[in-house]
């Protein structure tokens, strides 16, 4: 019952920092999907430098914390007037983008070689086969392992919470050191978060629905 | 200015790596003639098709088609490809498309033809390979055989001067095979110039003007299929033949 007078209490905050959240969750994986976008096509560009580039760019992310590079987004940016917001936003672009380009680059090379003939045959370019015929098909794929990485990025925003960002987690421990009672918040941020989690697992779900009207 | 000879091969060479898929490839194609291209797996036939429609490119030699002499350098082989129907083995409908837009898919946009004339064609040639009842559905729900009717009328919507089959009816199930052969026999008579790599000799028989039999990427012999199936010249050819009839 204490608990959940302490929800009702706090809830205004706590759903302000859910929407910064939600936000640097949405804006940070609409770019992180352009990024990926680009480095999975230079991956099977087949042109050896294009795919070093890539991997260096796969290798930098995987290799490194992502508490560092939100530090590094963070430092390295501000210096140019760049909002907070701003630099948590494209540091977690950045390192999810290297997951999203895996994500994609397997999708597409999951597709029938065949298609691509089919596409050529029919006089369609390399280009417009890949717009109309693969991508369509690789997204599809693609959905399912780009619903999780949402998901983690979601969950990862909380990082933001190291540079200050008022964010989720950042109301929790905020609340929990003023009141000398970090268990009962960070209980209660859970529970944002599980709401959050769940709503973007049913809003993937549908997508996934509605494109696989073809099966 | 062609005389009336659509597809012209000359001594063409295409090599994997170290395999010399093909060694000295020679072959004229008439207007409106069918070609049966016979062979073992791995004798050259699908590569030779492929070389033909620049799916795969020559390493030496010549291919014209309809009198032309075609190179990557001089020519845009998109547009080419485009005058040159392919069948496949495996259809390689788009799945994600219904078989009305599978159909319509290069004309719009390749051809960049208004969507209601292509639809309008499309739906003629559905009816001509005797869909027209599938126009909406997707090609997961069709059979083998209507799949590849299908990948014949998408083909076919590009209006190509040729058609080239892969062994179109190697994936089907014995039942299914007639439905297809009887389509390409209606396009052979038709006119259409029809270049099948098959097995299927009945076929060959009834509606190639000649064959050709292929062994480790040479032309080994070449007939009407009437004496080349039953009285060979070449001892290997009589060989595949026992080995396959």
């Amino acid at each position: 019952m204490d608990l959940l007078t302490k929800f009702i209490d706090t809830y205004p905050v706590f759903l302000k920092g859910m929407l910064l959240t939600f936000e640097i969750t949405i804006v940070s994986i609409f770019i992180a999907i352009f990024i990926g976008l680009f480095f999975a096509f230079l991956k099977i560009s087949n042109i050896k430098i294009l795919e070093w580039i890539a991997d260096l760019y796969i290798f930098l992310v995987r290799g490194t914390p992502l508490v560092v590079q939100i530090f590094i987004f963070y430092f390295g940016l501000t210096a140019f007037n760049i909002s907070d917001f701003l630099a948590v936003v494209l540091g977690l672009a950045f390192h999810n983008g290297a997951y999203i380009a895996e994500i994609f680059r397997g999708a597409i090379q999951s597709i029938d070689h065949g298609q691509m003939e089919a596409g050529r045959s029919l006089g369609m370019t390399i280009g417009l086969t890949m717009r109309r015929i693969i991508l369509p098909q690789a997204s599809r794929r693609a959905l399912p392992p780009l619903g999780n990485q949402f998901i983690i990025a979601l969950k990862d925003s909380s990082l933001a919470s190291f540079i200050g960002m008022y964010e989720l987690f950042n109301v929790a421990t905020t609340h929990g050191s003023l009141k000398y009672d970090y268990m009962s918040y960070l209980l209660i941020v859970a529970v944002y978060y599980l709401i959050l989690v769940l709503f973007f697992s049913i809003i993937v779900r549908m997508i996934e629905k509605k494109m696989s009207s073809s099966d | 200015m062609n005389n009336g000879i659509m597809i012209n091969v000359e001594k063409l060479n295409k090599t994997f790596g170290d395999l010399h898929v093909l060694k000295d490839i020679d072959m004229t194609v008439k207007q409106s003639e069918v070609v049966c291209l016979i062979g073992a797996s791995g004798s050259g036939k699908s590569t030779l098709l492929r070389c033909i429609n620049f799916l795969e490119l020559k390493d030496s030699g010549l291919v014209m088609i309809g009198g032309e002499k075609i190179e990557k350098e001089t020519h845009d082989l998109n547009e080419v490809r485009a005058k040159v129907g392919m069948v496949f083995q495996h259809f390689n409908l788009f799945p994600h498309k219904t078989v009305l837009e599978n159909v319509m898919e290069a004309p719009i946009y390749v051809k960049k033809c208004p969507k209601e004339e292509a639809k309008m064609e499309a739906r003629a040639l559905l009816k001509k390979v005797g869909l027209s009842d599938k126009e909406d559905v997707y090609p997961s729900k069709l059979s083998g055989g209507q799949k590849q009717r299908v990948a014949i009328a998408r083909a076919l919507a590009m209006k190509p001067e040729i058609m080239l089959f892969d062994e179109p009816t190697s994936a089907l199930d014995p039942e299914l095979v007639g439905e297809v052969l009887a389509t390409m026999k209606e396009l052979a008579e038709e006119g259409m110039t029809m270049v099948v790599v098959t097995h299927e000799m009945g076929f060959a028989r009834e509606v190639a003007d000649w064959a050709v039999y292929m062994h480790e990427g040479r032309i080994v012999e070449v007939g009407h299929p009437e004496q080349l199936f039953s009285n060979p010249k070449e001892e290997r050819t009589k060989n595949f033949l026992d080995s396959v009839l």
